[in-house]
């Protein structure tokens, strides 16, 4: 009973804590406009031009706002490290083609090199391990992680001949993941919030897809496919329809990754924005940090789930390409999803 | 508002980037393939290796279960068989007893019996012998007896006129 009381009392003042300093800020902007209103009424002479300096500098800080949440998000040839400096990156062309080092070029090749290096620690473990050891720490962790993309990933929608896919599917969950979780840290850009990039990863998965479906149908049972075993009659409509079919689940993973990526810095950005453009430390304290707190933890967890998700579904596409049998029914079954 | 406006209306988003296509295809085919020498392959082979071992384990582990349970059966049989055989020995060796025995006894039974015949038999002799030995004892002593008396008894003139009646009535009888 005690111990309640006290738990009582203390989220009372946490209360008042919170509400207290909201308060007097309220009244604060309140006299600051009155305030305002009476010098402006006061001495026309002076005030205006301090007025009209902090109006624009108002602007300036709104549009600036929205610069600087595409600065971040967006691709550029400078990588910034504030305050102690940014980078030019080099520009190259080759062929008329601009094929320049960019920010997110730099991400992807920091990616790499942290996954050559992670990997080739956890490779050479197994390298040395005998099959009756058990791994440990980092090992174990990216065993798990390996595993999972084997078994419930590739294993369990592509079904027999798994294997040949596993290469592409661990490598892009793991090159997708460290690109969405590199976005998350100081400094670092995500690559995949760049739809350039998740195209290009899509468009692996689609060809990896069609080639299945040729492989496990043949070029006459691939086409056959394109008309959706209807009647002739209606091949006009199917063909079309089924030739679309094809792009939009490659479309789909692009879109999924970018879009999830992109809208979760924009949405951190934002409510970090709002208390610069408010002006108030009482709307950082209580809104922008821990709500952009929550968001970022948000982020962490959507980055591993977007990776699980892109990985998921060109598994889940290149099983449905291959499938013998009854494979109508589960692409109906997709396709009412 | 004026945020989110800036962001649809910048539209660099959506813009194609061919050197970024370019670049990330490239990269990502080359750690594709670094991934796979260094890791992806020791990994998977090292995995598969373990799932063949730990299958292996299991099914020998069953095999020995089996096999165990196999022998335990064949020691519960063979323990049924002995204890079978332990009693069908018992149980012959309380027959044969029992039959010794009966056989023993009856044997014994006979043999008394015979010596109880043999015993009744010599008794019956001795008894007639005995008889005989008594009978011939009184008969002696009777003669003796007789005799005495006869001896004291007899008188000549008696007997003459007892000799002569017995002779007239015989010449009598024959008439």
């Amino acid at each position: 009973m005690k111990r309640l009381n006290f738990i009582q009392s203390r989220a009372f003042f946490r209360v008042i804590a919170i509400l207290v300093p909201l308060v007097l800020n309220v009244y604060g902007i309140a006299a600051g406009s009155t305030e305002k209103a009476s010098t402006v009424s006061g001495s026309v002479a002076v005030v205006p031009a301090g007025e009209v300096v902090r109006g624009a500098e108002g602007g300036e800080e709104e549009e600036k706002a929205g610069d600087v949440i595409m600065h971040h998000i967006l691709n550029n040839r400078v990588f910034a490290f504030p305050p102690f400096g940014e980078v030019k990156l080099p520009e190259i062309k080759v062929g008329g083609y601009d094929i320049s080092i960019t920010k997110h070029v730099v991400m992807l090749w920091v990616v790499s090199a942290i996954l050559v290096v992670l990997f080739s620690i956890v490779g050479g473990k197994y390298k040395k391990m005998t099959a009756r050891q058990a791994p440990g720490g980092l090992v174990n962790a990216m065993e798990a992680l390996v595993e999972f993309i084997r078994i419930d990933v590739a294993k369990a929608n592509i079904g027999h001949g798994y294997e040949k896919y596993l290469t592409y599917l661990l490598t892009v969950f793991f090159f997708v993941l460290l690109c969405n979780l590199l976005g998350l840290v100081p400094y670092g850009a995500t690559a995949t919030g760049n739809i350039n990039v998740t195209l290009t990863l899509a468009t692996f998965s689609f060809f990896l897809t069609q080639s299945a479906a040729l492989k496990a149908h043949g070029i006459k049972g691939y086409l056959a496919h394109l008309t959706g075993g209807t009647h002739p009659a209606l091949w006009v409509i199917m063909i079309p329809i089924e030739f679309i079919g094809l792009f939009t689940k490659p479309v789909a993973l692009t879109i999924r990754l970018f879009a999830n990526m992109t809208a979760g810095h924009i949405v951190i950005l934002s409510l970090i924005f709002i208390s610069f453009i408010l002006k108030s430390y009482i709307v950082a304290v209580v809104m922008s940090v821990p709500f952009s707190i929550f968001i970022y933890l948000l982020e962490l967890f959507v980055a591993f789930l977007q990776a699980f998700i892109f990985t998921m579904l060109s598994a889940l596409f290149i099983g449905l390409a291959s499938a013998h049998e009854g494979h109508d029914e589960h692409e109906a079954g997709v396709a009412s999803h | 508002m004026l945020t989110s406006g800036v962001i649809l209306l910048a539209g660099s988003l959506l813009s194609p980037e061919p050197g970024l296509i370019f670049w990330t295809a490239v990269t990502f085919v080359i750690v594709m393939v670094i991934l796979k020498k260094i890791a992806w392959g020791p990994i998977i082979t090292a995995l598969e290796e373990r799932e063949k071992g730990i299958q292996s384990a299991i099914d020998r582990a069953h095999q020995a279960k089996d096999e165990s349970e196999a022998i335990l059966r064949k020691n519960r049989e063979l323990l049924a068989k002995a204890d079978a055989e332990a009693d069908k020995i018992v149980r012959e060796g309380k027959e044969y007893a029992e039959k010794l025995r009966a056989d023993i006894t009856g044997k014994a039974q006979e043999e008394s019996k015979k010596m109880i015949a043999a015993a009744l038999s010599a008794i019956e002799q001795e008894k007639h012998r005995a008889l005989d030995v008594l009978r011939n004892e009184v008969a002696d002593l009777a003669v003796m007896g007789a005799e005495k008396i006869i001896k004291t008894a007899l008188d000549a003139d008696m007997q003459k006129k007892i000799v002569n009646s017995m002779l007239q009535d015989l010449s009598t009888k024959r008439n």
